[in-house]
């Protein structure tokens, strides 16, 4: 393993590090989110489910100019930024998870809204009649029947963040430790022709790829196991 | 029958004449901050040949990769001479072709008036970033630390850089205000006065000699050696020093 050094350890680090928070910034944004997109019948719903799903569709690099005019000092996140001093949120970890939120977003709130309306109105009728408070029912009856679209979701966002690059090529600055994520090293190496690392982090995405999808397959089988 | 006949190949010359008539195209990889100057220099090669050059723009270690790998390349204008030199060493370019095209020089930048102030601004460090291209493949990047280094400020001001992949988007870090400095090459500050700037003297980094070279794919292509021919002419030589660069021989 000599081909492993303190750079590459930096930037699986950071990238787990990013995914992790991304992903649990997601559950909770997007668990209220994906269940008033479920229940809701007006016409805007629909409206607001296609703004969700806009970064499924747009290429990072159009991600990627707007966050970086939008983090940049002349932006909302230069004001952000500034409440700790700073000028902007380009180039900062808590400017990549914004971003990641954003791009990440369509992966964890489309499986859990899924879940939720999959789920039907039948079970939370009964809870009323049974005179449980709607956020009673919402945590001790909802949550659990979605719970393989919550971990679907919680998978996806998380290997979704992990793979990210245009994204973080054009708002991160390749700050090693800060914002010089996995597919970024990658990059950079393939650049500067050093092929054996470049082909170590590549094969274990490969590898991390085939886990991720091995995952959910599984995770479909049994709740579709437990369901019949 | 006859008749028929020379209408044919009549009608036939038309489509086939003007194609003939040695118009050829040739694909050229460009490095990023030779980007505007290349654009010009393709322009006036048209008028004056009718050869189509069509550029592709990039980092130079990014290209040097993707020719390694057989990209349909025939002209190579890399940001530096290290690549260019490599390829012919790897047989993938001709060895003859290889020559330096442009020198280039290194520019501390700020979008601001007044920001930059030589070599000071940097020992003041009163910035928050200093956005610089990416050292291990961009030639301005390896230049911008060497000049760091030289006057011994680079482990000060590590904490403070930002890398973009090309010199391009080291440019846009200081343009969006992302960055308030940047290191970027004076070709890209052509044409306009705006903000403050230093030339950072040459004595501070190595020359940063910009190498072309003739690629093995387009050693039968006219328009290929055209175009490096056109290069080495008054012409282009006049469109390389107006943006900002030195000619080979005169620094």
């Amino acid at each position: 393993m000599d081909v492993w050094s303190a750079e590459i350890s930096q930037a699986v680090t950071l990238t787990l590090a990013l995914a992790a928070v991304t992903t649990a910034t997601l559950l909770v944004i997007g668990t209220p989110l994906a269940w008033w997109l479920a229940r809701s019948k007006g016409w805007w719903t629909e409206i607001v489910a296609s703004v969700v799903a806009l970064p499924l569709v747009l290429p990072p690099t159009v991600l990627g100019f707007y966050l970086l005019v939008l983090l940049g000092p002349d932006g909302p996140g230069g004001r952000i930024a500034g409440l700790w001093g700073g000028r902007t949120l380009a180039f900062t970890f808590e400017g990549l998870v914004i971003g990641s939120v954003v791009y990440s977003m369509p992966f964890v709130v489309q499986p859990i809204r899924n879940a939720f309306t999959a789920m039907g109105e039948r079970p939370l009728e009964v809870a009323a009649t049974l005179r449980a408070s709607p956020w009673h029912a919402f945590w001790t009856i909802a949550v659990p029947l979605a719970r393989p679209g919550l971990l679907t979701g919680a998978v996806l966002g998380f290997a979704h963040t992990v793979g990210e690059f245009g994204l973080v090529l054009m708002i991160g600055g390749n700050i090693p430790g800060r914002t010089k994520v996995l597919s970024v090293a990658i990059f950079d190496y393939v650049e500067a022709s050093r092929w054996r690392e470049a082909s170590l982090l590549a094969g274990g995405m490969v590898i991390f790829a085939f886990a991720v999808i091995l995952t959910m397959t599984l995770i479909d089988r049994r709740s579709a196991r437990a369901a019949s | 029958m006859k008749f028929i006949r020379s209408l044919a190949i009549g009608i036939g010359l038309i489509f086939i004449a003007p194609g003939a008539a040695k118009a050829a195209q040739t694909n050229v990889a460009v490095a990023a901050n030779f980007t505007e100057a290349a654009k010009e220099i393709a322009a006036a090669f048209r008028q004056k040949t009718g050869h189509e050059a069509v550029l592709s723009f990039g980092a130079s270690g990014q290209f040097y990769t993707q020719i390694t790998q057989g990209a349909p390349f025939q002209v190579f204008l890399s940001a530096d001479d290290s690549r260019p030199k490599k390829l012919v060493e790897d047989g993938l370019a001709v060895p003859g072709s290889r020559f330096t095209y442009a020198i280039g020089k290194l520019v501390l930048w700020s979008k601001s008036p007044g920001v930059v102030n030589g070599e000071e601004t940097l020992k003041a460090a009163s910035f928050a970033k200093l956005s610089i291209c990416n050292p291990a493949a961009a030639p301005y990047g390896a230049a911008a630390v060497e000049a760091m280094k030289a006057l011994k400020l680079y482990e000060a001001l590590r904490p403070k850089l930002v890398e973009g992949a090309t010199i391009t988007q080291a440019y846009q870090f200081v343009e969006t205000g992302n960055a308030e400095v940047g290191f970027v090459a004076l070709s890209q500050l052509t044409g306009s006065d705006a903000g403050s700037r230093w030339v950072v003297p040459q004595d501070l980094y190595n020359p940063i000699r910009q190498d072309a070279v003739l690629l093995k794919n387009g050693a039968g292509n006219d328009a290929a050696s055209a175009f490096i021919g056109f290069l080495h002419g008054p012409e282009a030589r006049a469109i390389i020093e107006k943006y900002g660069y030195v000619l080979d021989g005169q620094s």
